[in-house]
C-alpha cells in the first residue's frame, strides 16, 4: 500500500508527502527507512513491541458503546475507541513505544521529540524513560504556559524540556527547534515525531505504528455487532489518532471523516483547519495541505486545544481528502467545549479536548442517522490535561 | 554561459578562491539591500548570495532566524526579492543566487519562479530544504534556461548522495561544513579538507564552502581547500548590530574586504 519508495501519496500527476529536508539529514532518514522497513518485518521485534503494547500500555484499548450518548443523541449507534485508556492517557504510546525501541536498536544513545499538547512528549518521555535512552522535548513558550501539568509529568519522567520562543512560541515551532537540534547531533539522536507528519518514512511509519487503533477496532466491532461501522470520527491536528482508526479499513465500506480545529471561526483567521482551509505547501519535510498566506509564509494559527494547533497535516489526510476517501470538517472551540462537557455528563469521562472535537461533530452526526447506523468516535487522549483550560474557558462564558 | 560559470572560469585562471557573502534580502530594509549588494561587489565580492525570507528557517540558526524576523516584517516576498534584482541590474553585473527554502518557490510556481527569475537576471538558486530527488520539475525548466541550480553536500551525505547532488549542481556545489545549522562558530571542522577531497573524485564542478566561516582566518584557511568561501551570519551579524549606525555600508564594506583579502591570498 501506499506511499511508494520516495514517501510519494500519488494521485494524477501530482503526489503528497516526499522528503524536503536538508541534506544533512537525508542520508539517516535513508537509513530509517531501510531500518524500519527490515524491522516491521521481523517476527521479535513486532513480538517484543506488542508484548509492551499489551502489557505495558494496556492495549487493546476497549471499544466501548456508549450507551448514554447514543440515547441521549437519538440517532446512530455510537461506539468509543477508548485511546484516553492507554498508559500516559493517549494514543501517542503507541507511536513512542515503537520509535523509541526502534532507536534503541538502532544504536542511538538520545531521542528528541516536539510536542504541542505535552501528550506526545510524555509519552516519548515515558518510552525513552522504559528503554533507557536520554530524552530531550521542544515545547513552545505558549503550549508550556497552558500545559504546565505536562511540563512538570515530562521532567518528574527523566526528560528535559526546552522551551521554544522562536515564531508563534507553538508547536510548529517546537518542531522547526526539534529539526535544528537534529541536523546539530544526527549521528547520535533519533527524532521521535509525533504524528503522520514530516519528511518519508515518517508519516508511513508512525502511521503503521498508529495503526493497532483500526486494527483493534475493526475486529472488536466485528466481534460485537457482527458488521463494520458506517462511520469512523476522528480529530485531526497533525493526523495520527485518525489515520491510525482509518488506515486498516482504507478498503472498507466505511465512511471516513477527520474533525479539524475551528478555533473561532473559519471565516477569522483563528483556527488550525489545514484540510478544510488549506492550500498546497512543504512544511517539516513533506507536501501536503498547509495554513499559508499568497507568498508562502505559514500562517499563525489557533485552537484551545493543544494538541491540533498546527498549520499543517499529515499527508496522507492530504491524499484521503483530493481522492475523496475521507471527509473533512471543522468544529468551533465553542463546540469542542459542548463536547466536552457532552461526554462528561452522558457517560462520566472526560475527554481531551483534541477529541472534544470528534464528539462535537458528532453530536451534529448522531441525530441525523438511522438507529442502525453505526458510529466509531476516537477518543484519542483523556480530558485531566485540560481541566483549567476547560475550566477557564466556561467561566469566561 | 551563466555569470556564475564565466566568474569561476576567470577565477580558475588567475588561481583564485571566489568570496561569496550573504544577506538576507530586506534586513534591514528593503531600501539598504541594494546597496549593501555594490557595497560587498566594491568590498571584494565575486558572488552574492540573496536571502528570501520564509517564515519557518529550520536550517538557520539564531542569527540568520533574526534577519528572517525582520524582512519578514518589512513585508518582503520572493516577488519583490526578483524584482529588486530587476533594478540592481541597472547597476552591477555580479552574479547573484538567491537562498530560499523552498515553499515560497512552490506557492510562486516554479517554472513561473525559473522563467522569473531569469528574467530579472538571477543566475541561480540555493533551496537548503530541496534535495535532488524532489527537483525534477526545477531542475529540466533551469537547465533550458541556463539558470544554476546549486544543491547541498554535507558531511553525513553518503556517496550514492555525492554522486547524485554532483550530477545535478550546476554553478557550484555547497558543501555544508559542518552538521548544525548556520551561525558562526570558534573552531572550523577538521573533516572540511577530508571530505571536498571526496567529492572531488566525483566532480570538477567549482566546490563552495558555508556555514561556520566568519572570520579572515577561517576564511582563508577553508580557502585552501575549496573554490569558494561564503560567509553568511558573520556578515549579517554586523549589519544587525550597525542597523542604525550611518556608517553601516562603510562598515560592511570594510568587512567583506577583509574577508576578500584574506581569501584573496590563497592562490592555486
Amino acid at each position: 500500500m501506499l506511499p511508494n519508495g520516495k514517501g510519494h501519496f500519488n494521485l494524477d500527476d501530482t503526489f503528497f508527502g516526499g522528503r524536503f529536508v536538508p541534506e544533512t539529514v537525508m542520508s539517516t532518514l535513508e537509513e530509517l527507512e531501510d531500518f524500519y522497513l527490515k524491522i516491521k518485518e521481523d517476527e521479535s521485534f513486532l513480538s517484543e513491541l506488542n508484548y509492551y503494547l499489551k502489557e505495558y500500555a494496556g492495549r487493546p484499548t476497549p471499544l466501548y458503546y456508549a450507551k448514554n450518548l447514543t440515547e441521549k443523541l437519538n440517532g446512530a449507534k455510537i461506539y468509543l475507541k477508548r485511546e484516553d485508556l492507554c498508559h500516559t492517557g493517549a494514543h501517542k504510546i503507541n507511536n513512542t513505544l515503537g520509535q523509541v525501541l526502534l532507536a534503541k536498536k538502532m544504536g542511538k544513545k538520545r531521542v528528541i521529540a516536539e510536542t504541542g499538547a505535552g501528550q506526545h512528549g510524555v509519552a516519548v518521555a515515558t518510552a525513552a524513560s522504559f528503554f533507557g535512552l536520554e530524552c530531550e522535548v521542544y515545547m513552545g513558550d505558549i503550549d508550556l504556559k497552558r500545559q504546565s501539568l505536562n511540563v512538570f509529568r515530562m521532567e518528574l519522567l527523566g526528560a528535559r524540556v526546552i522551551p521554544v520562543y522562536s515564531g508563534s512560541k507553538t508547536l510548529k515551532d517546537a518542531i522547526n527547534e526539534a529539526i535544528r537540534d537534529w541536523v546539530t547531533n544526527v549521528r547520535s539522536t533519533h527524532y521521535v515525531i509525533g504524528s503522520v507528519v514530516g519528511p518519508h518514512p515518517y508519516p508511513m511509519m508512525v502511521r503503521d505504528f498508529q495503526s493497532v487503533i483500526g486494527k483493534e477496532t475493526r475486529k472488536q466491532i466485528l466481534e460485537i455487532e457482527g458488521r463494520l461501522p458506517d462511520y469512523l470520527l476522528a480529530c485531526v491536528g497533525g493526523g495520527s489518532n485518525a489515520i491510525g482508526l482509518f488506515h486498516p479499513l482504507y478498503n472498507d465500506p466505511v465512511k471516513f471523516i477527520g474533525v479539524e480545529a475551528g478555533g473561532k471561526g473559519l471565516h477569522t483567521r483563528h483556527h488550525a483547519a489545514s484540510l478544510v482551509s488549506g492550500s498546497l505547501g512543504i512544511l517539516h519535510g513533506s507536501l501536503s495541505y498547509v495554513l499559508q498566506d499568497l507568498d508562502g509564509q505559514i500562517t499563525p494559527t489557533y485552537s484551545i486545544s493543544a494538541g491540533l494547533d498546527y498549520p499543517g497535516v499529515g499527508p496522507e489526510h492530504a491524499f484521503y481528502k483530493d481522492t475523496g476517501r475521507a471527509e473533512y470538517v471543522a468544529v468551533s472551540d465553542e463546540e469542542a467545549l459542548e463536547g466536552f462537557s457532552l461526554l462528561a455528563t452522558t457517560e462520566g469521562i472526560m475527554p481531551a479536548l483534541e477529541p472534544s472535537h470528534a464528539i462535537a461533530y458528532c453530536k451534529k452526526l448522531a441525530p441525523k442517522l438511522e438507529k442502525d447506523k453505526l458510529i466509531v468516535v476516537n477518543l484519542s487522549g483523556r480530558g485531566d490535561k485540560d481541566v483549567q483550560v476547560v475550566e477557564e474557558a466556561l467561566r469566561r462564558k | 554561459m551563466n555569470r556564475i560559470d564565466e566568474r569561476f572560469v576567470k577565477l580558475r585562471n588567475e588561481g583564485k578562491v571566489a568570496f561569496i557573502p550573504f544577506i538576507t534580502c530586506g534586513d534591514p530594509s528593503l531600501s539598504l539591500t541594494p546597496k549593501l549588494v555594490l557595497e560587498l561587489e566594491k568590498g571584494g565580492a565575486d558572488i552574492v548570495e540573496l536571502g528570501v525570507p520564509f517564515s519557518e528557517p529550520l536550517a538557520d540558526g539564531k542569527v540568520i532566524q533574526g534577519a528572517t524576523e525582520r524582512a519578514l516584517k518589512n513585508k518582503v516576498t520572493l516577488s519583490k526579492v526578483i524584482d529588486l534584482v530587476k533594478d540592481l541590474r541597472k547597476e552591477t553585473d555580479i552574479p547573484i543566487v538567491l537562498l530560499s527554502y523552498y515553499n515560497p518557490i512552490y506557492r510562486y510556481g516554479i517554472v513561473r519562479f525559473v522563467e522569473d527569475a531569469v528574467r530579472a537576471s538571477i543566475d541561480g538558486v540555493i533551496i537548503p530544504d530541496l534535495p535532488p530527488e524532489e527537483a525534477d520539475i526545477l531542475k529540466e525548466k533551469a537547465m533550458e534556461l541556463d539558470f544554476a541550480t546549486i544543491f547541498l553536500v554535507s558531511p553525513t551525505s553518503t556517496e550514492h548522495r555525492i554522486k547524485l547532488i554532483t550530477r545535478y549542481s550546476t554553478g557550484f556545489i555547497y558543501y555544508v561544513s559542518l552538521e548544525g545549522t548556520t551561525g558562526m562558530r570558534e573552531r572550523l571542522e577538521e573533516t572540511i579538507q577530508y571530505n571536498i577531497e571526496t567529492i572531488r573524485a566525483f566532480t570538477n564542478k567549482p566546490i563552495g564552502v558555508g556555514f561556520g566561516i566568519g572570520t579572515e582566518d577561517q576564511a582563508r584557511r577553508v580557502a585552501e581547500v575549496c573554490d569558494a568561501v561564503i560567509v553568511g551570519s558573520a556578515i549579517v551579524s554586523l549589519i544587525d548590530k550597525n542597523k542604525d549606525n550611518e556608517k553601516l555600508l562603510e562598515i560592511i564594506g570594510g568587512f567583506a574586504r577583509k574577508l576578500s583579502i584574506g581569501i584573496k591570498k590563497v592562490r592555486k
